[in-house]
């Protein structure tokens, strides 16, 4: 059902669809429509503390709230904004490129992103309520312990919560992916956005963990008085930096991984050629995944973990630029001796190529162990994580919703207010953070409050502000580009870019039950083989007969609700015990929610054959 | 309907866990669970094997265990596996009331394992003044097990609700992945368990 | 534009880089600019790493700018159809070896280096000094010699001094960038490393973890003294009478509020080891107030009157009776004129 439609049973009809729906393409409209939220709040933060840093030793905001600011721009556009975009990109295509007509679990989706939703509003509730959390995005223990009012329980909280909707979702993409592939799509014909997604599936299904025993471990030392991390009764702080490192690595490439995939759908459309060495893009992929699980301690060789950890863990480091440096290699062979076509989308990729190459240079950079002795905790680690992250990351979103904007919404994006918003965002982007690697070595480390007079920073934070402002400004297009595209914007045909996968064989957007008769297969980019082999569009591989889809349920936003009421209860109990009641009530809220949904029989529904063949192509 | 015709066929097929697409992805689903659960434990172990030792002058552990009780505890939540092995061998015989009954002698054996370690932490909070406070040692002892007792308790709940929602209608080709979900959550809770008997009390004995 | 610089172009560039490296930062802060043996083994990696990555980019520069301009879209060619090449093994196998080789290259000096700052072998021959990080000040124990100093780190050139470092709350760094990369500083263990400062001089120190709202505020200096220097200064500091009269009327005032306003409970002058707060004994040497204020009698009243408007979130504010400013007067004179040695900031600095 198209929002148009929905529109006229009126809006509460509307607000009520979304918020029972268990399609994977409304969940993923939620989830961008959430992150982009966050996204603009984590933007505004930034701004923020580049404005504090524009001169030295500015008081635009007092020390506390500096640190309160960098805690929740860094948390916010990891968990809130970057990670839930690249969801909702996964959620509106991936069932679509492997020939599905939805997820394995659709309420498990549809939960998945109510609990980041509320677990992100949690967070942000501690502004109104006494402060955010100011011990840094990795919230290290003991200051995170020692850190007064309840910044922290909010982080602790919020987090957990929004890390379960996480988890959930990745375990239904691997699910998905491995059951619910159509007739003749063998792992190795997947596009490699469907890839990266299963790969990263995989990374939060073991890295999530990681970090909800970690937040455990300080929720009971916040809340309930043990001792993990209280040297006083035989505590090691050090354990905090395992746990989050172990967990906030793979987190690295759980979103560039996505990224890569978008960068590697799209260079292939837009150069009219078959990814070059997809094999090989496939096993880089998989490979770097598995690094990324060696190399957690290269975040913590100023520790003093010893020369032998640190030797170790530089050489693994280092050797991800192997797997990194064939994707790169791959992409521009794929380029040559192509048609390239120059759009929005492609922009952002190309843009993204000597970006991402410059973050990943300075990675193997900061590998050097004794060289990081110098960068780490400096701006110089602000600029590569910033170079992997917006150069990688951010450009890869945009890049995707350029690329996928008409299959998810039926509309273009406007191409003059693309590129105008590319540009600002580019040179912004290089203008803020590239001087910030040299700032770092001048001395400047991170997370300052205020740098001093004299000390030579002056210029390079002044042009890191101006840069800042750019990145605002072309942000700023982009989301008038949305409104615009949504209001007058050109209407999309099922295949406007004269695409390669499946996703483009469909309407756009695609009817809720996506593919009338599910397609079959016969090899790697299979609407290109079609074209150029066959008779033009995809074979079915079956007749067409009565489809069967599920249940939509209220019951995860509830369930969801009750979290977030008992996440309130377990960080106002300290103050007061009456506060334990809402952890029962939350906690019984879900409860019973699982209870329904277990007692009760979802059997789904069927459209049926007639229906099916009445509706137009 | 014909959607219940469909999940009660007249015979039920050799492996009615697996025979639906909804079954086959509720077993997948819950294997990567369990992996993510792996993770879950392996931080848990790890941050226990970090403070062990630190005691901060209360007790340690070659005080607190005996391994009388453990032992107990063990056998009761191995044979436990044992019997949700015989339940889901009923199941694919198709012997509904025997695997209840399975089911029901597994549910009473967790219930046993779980009054011992009620009895064991309050024996240690009791006689020791032993507690989540007292020490990282003390943290990290209640966090892990209590992690595991958890488990525990939610498997029971589970398997209770289980039992309960389905004891009049029998077995059919919904409600039987379900059921084989359970046993493999519940046997994934025992061999953390044998992880835990390792680890925490066997090691901590020889301290 | 092929004649200008003719063949010397590389080389020029390259000085060109040196140059602008050099000229980055304030000299003794940079790490730009090493000055100690623990920077300069960092320098070495950071330029070996830097013309390693600037080879491979520009190799992926110059593929990626020859494909763009051969192979965009052409006019009248819209229905042009590529050739859909799979791959190529030669051309995907020289992109996997030759990064391993880099890489190697890289790494092998990576891991010599890391074990040789490693090396503390000669730690109980040399000096060996206590570091206690706190919010937000930094304490110096020069074991065996029996001197403590907050704030102000003397060290002779040339030699290794050992650091050993632990905190009293948080986790604190210890950064002192143009002589040695950082090291953490952790509640729970003591971390040892070494400085060892070529030239006499200042050098600017800071923390470099988060610590709190005036994390940025923690700094610190270096004063890298020559051996002679350092010996005298050491011996100073070891006969300073902490009971000692002011000669001045002021400062004998100031003295007598010193003990009466309670400042003495936490601030050690002498050898004590209270070290619950910065220990003054060579507070008028000092080259900063509260670690980035310059020392005046104005900044120093500003700072008893009301230290939370200084350094936000310090240990200091609230602990201690209300001071007037006439009373802040004459502390400030009293602690300003403790100055037991010949050895400061401003000798080395000059």
């Amino acid at each position: 059902m198209s929002i148009a439609a929905a529109q006229k049973k009126g809006f509460m009809a509307a607000v009520w669809d979304y918020l029972t729906t268990v399609d994977h393409k409304k969940i993923a409209k939620l989830y961008l429509f959430a992150g982009g939220f966050f996204f603009l709040l984590g933007g505004l933060e930034a701004l923020f503390i580049r404005i504090q840093l524009i001169s030295p030793e500015n008081d635009f905001l007092t020390a506390g709230l500096y640190n309160e600011m960098i805690t929740m721009h860094g948390t916010t556009m990891i968990f809130l904004a970057a990670m839930p975009l690249l969801l909702g990109l996964m959620n509106a295509i991936m069932p679509l490129q492997i020939g599905a007509r939805d997820v394995a679990f659709p309420f498990l989706n549809s939960l998945g992103f109510w609990l980041f939703l509320f677990g992100g509003v949690l967070l942000n509730c501690s502004w109104f309520l006494g402060g955010a959390p100011d011990a840094g995005w990795t919230s290290y223990a003991p200051l995170s312990i020692q850190s007064p009012g309840h910044g922290v329980d909010f982080y602790i909280m919020g987090l957990q919560i929004s890390g379960a909707g996480t988890l959930i979702g990745g375990i239904n993409f691997l699910v998905t992916i491995v059951t619910m592939r159509a007739p003749g799509m063998t792992y190795m014909r997947m596009p490699l956005f469907t890839w990266t997604t299963f790969v990263t599936s995989v990374l939060i299904l073991f890295a999530f963990p990681a970090l909800t025993v970690g937040l455990f471990l300080l929720m009971f030392d916040r809340m309930f008085g043990a001792a993990f991390f209280d040297v006083t009764l035989g505590g090691n702080s050090v354990i905090w930096q395992h746990l989050f490192w172990i967990f906030g690595h793979p987190e690295v490439y759980i979103l560039i991984l996505p990224a890569f995939g978008i960068f590697s759908d799209i260079i292939s459309t837009f150069s009219k050629k078959r990814l070059f060495g997809y094999t090989a893009m496939v096993f880089a992929t998989i490979l770097i995944a598995f690094l990324g699980f060696m190399v957690w301690a290269h975040h913590m060789f100023t520790v003093g973990l010893g020369p032998v950890a640190n030797a170790i863990f530089a050489i693994a480091t280092m050797a991800i630029a192997v797997p990194t440096g064939i994707k790169i290699f791959n992409w521009l062979a794929t380029m040559w001796g192509g048609s390239i076509t120059i759009n929005s989308a492609m922009l952002w990729t190309l843009a993204f190529i000597p970006s991402f190459t410059i973050g990943g240079m300075t990675g193997v950079m900061l590998a050097s162990a004794v060289a990081d002795y110098q960068y780490h905790d400096t701006y110089f680690v602000v600029a590569h994580f910033h170079y992997v992250i917006v150069g990688g990351v951010v450009f890869g979103i945009l890049a995707g919703l350029h690329y996928w904007w008409p299959k998810m919404f039926g509309r273009i994006l406007n191409e003059t207010l693309g590129k105008i918003s590319f540009w600002l965002f580019f040179i912004g982007f290089h203008l803020t953070f590239f001087i910030q690697h040299f700032l770092g070595l001048m001395g400047m480390p991170r997370r300052y409050w205020v740098f001093l007079e004299d000390q030579g920073l002056d210029n390079g934070n002044l042009i890191s502000t101006i840069g800042a402002f750019l990145m605002g400004i072309g942000g700023l297009i982009f989301v008038i580009n949305i409104i615009y595209t949504s209001v007058k914007g050109e209407k999309a045909s099922a295949d406007p870019w004269d695409g390669r996968s499946l996703e483009w064989a469909i309407p756009s957007p695609p009817p809720f039950y996506n593919f009338k008769q599910t397609p079959l297969i016969r090899g790697l980019d299979p609407l290109w083989i079609e074209k150029t082999e066959g008779k033009g569009k995809i074979t079915p591989a079956e007749p067409l007969g009565d489809i069967h889809m599920p249940d939509a349920s209220i019951l995860p936003f509830i369930m969801s609700f009750g979290f977030f009421v008992a996440g309130f209860g377990f960080i106002y109990q300290v103050d007061h015990s009456g506060w334990l009641a809402a952890i029962f009530i939350g906690i019984g809220i879900a409860l019973i929610c699982m209870l329904i949904r277990s007692l009760k029989d979802y059997h789904g529904f069927h459209i049926h054959k007639e229906d099916l063949e009445r509706e137009a192509d | 309907m014909s959607q219940d015709h469909s999940l009660n066929p007249e015979t039920m097929p050799q492996e009615p866990e697996k025979a639906t697409l909804e079954g086959k992805n509720k077993f997948l689903g819950l294997w990567f669970f369990l992996g993510g659960e792996t993770v879950l434990f392996a931080s848990l172990f790890g941050t226990y094997l970090a403070l062990r030792n630190s005691t901060a002058g209360g007790p340690a552990s070659t005080d607190l265990f005996g391994l009388e009780l453990v032992f107990v505890m063990t056998m009761l939540l191995l044979t436990s596996s044992l019997t949700s092995v015989y339940a889901m061998y009923q199941m694919k015989n198709n012997n509904f009331k025997k695997m209840q009954l399975w089911l029901g002698i597994t549910a009473l054996l967790g219930m046993a394992f779980l009054a011992c370690e009620i009895y064991e932490f309050y024996h240690y909070i009791h006689e020791y003044e032993f507690t989540f406070r007292s020490s990282a040692f003390g943290s990290a002892f209640y966090t892990l097990v209590g992690f595991h007792g958890g488990h525990v308790v939610f498997g029971l709940s589970w398997l209770i609700a289980l039992m309960v929602r389905n004891a009049k209608r029998g077995l059919n080709l919904y409600n039987a992945p379900k059921y084989y979900t359970f046993s493999l959550y519940w046997h994934f809770i025992d061999v953390v368990w044998v992880f835990i008997f390792t680890v925490v009390y066997l090691m901590g004995k020889v301290g | 534009m092929i004649g200008w610089m003719g063949k010397r172009k590389p080389l020029f560039l390259f000085g060109m880089l040196a140059l602008l490296l050099a000229g980055c930062g304030k000299e003794n802060l940079t790490a730009f600019e090493p000055k100690g043996y623990g920077a300069e083994s960092s320098m070495n990696l950071i330029i070996l790493s830097i013309i390693i990555m600037a080879f491979v980019f520009a190799i992926v520069l110059l593929v990626y700018v020859i494909t763009l301009v051969r192979f965009r879209k052409k006019k009248g060619q819209e229905d042009f159809i590529p050739k859909q090449v799979e791959g190529n093994k030669t051309l995907e196998t020289v992109w996997t070896v030759i990064p391993i080789i880099l890489v190697l290259i890289l790494a092998v000096p990576t891991v010599a280096a890391t074990f040789d700052l490693a090396d503390k072998s000669e730690a109980q021959d040399g000096i060996n000094v206590e570091v206690t990080g706190n919010q937000y000040w930094w304490h110096f124990n020069y074991e065996g010699d029996e001197v403590q100093t907050s704030q102000d780190l003397y060290i002779p050139t040339g030699e290794r001094v050992y650091l050993n470092m632990i905190s009293s709350d948080v986790i604190h760094s210890l950064w002192v960038p143009s002589i040695s990369g950082k090291m953490d500083v952790n509640p729970e263990n003591v971390n040892t490393m070494y400085l060892q400062a070529h030239e006499e001089g200042v050098y600017w120190g800071k923390c470099a973890e988060l610590c709190g709202p005036s994390h940025s505020l923690m700094d610190f200096k270096v004063v890298a003294v020559s051996p002679e220097e350092y010996e005298q200064w050491i011996s100073d500091m070891q006969s300073v009478d902490p009971e000692a009269e002011p000669e001045d009327a002021v400062a004998q005032d100031g003295k007598a509020l010193f003990e009466e306003k309670s400042c003495v409970a936490c601030h050690a002058i002498g050898s004590s080891p209270n070290a619950t707060g910065p220990n003054l004994t060579n507070f008028g040497d000092r080259s900063k107030i509260a670690g980035y204020l310059e020392p005046t009698e104005e900044n120093l009243v500003e700072w008893l009157m009301d230290p939370e408007a200084i350094k936000p979130g310090n240990k200091m504010t609230g602990n201690y009776p209300e001071v007037s400013e006439e009373e802040a007067k004459q502390i400030a004179n009293y602690l300003l004129q403790l100055k037991p040695s010949d050895i400061s900031p401003e000798s080395a600095g000059n």
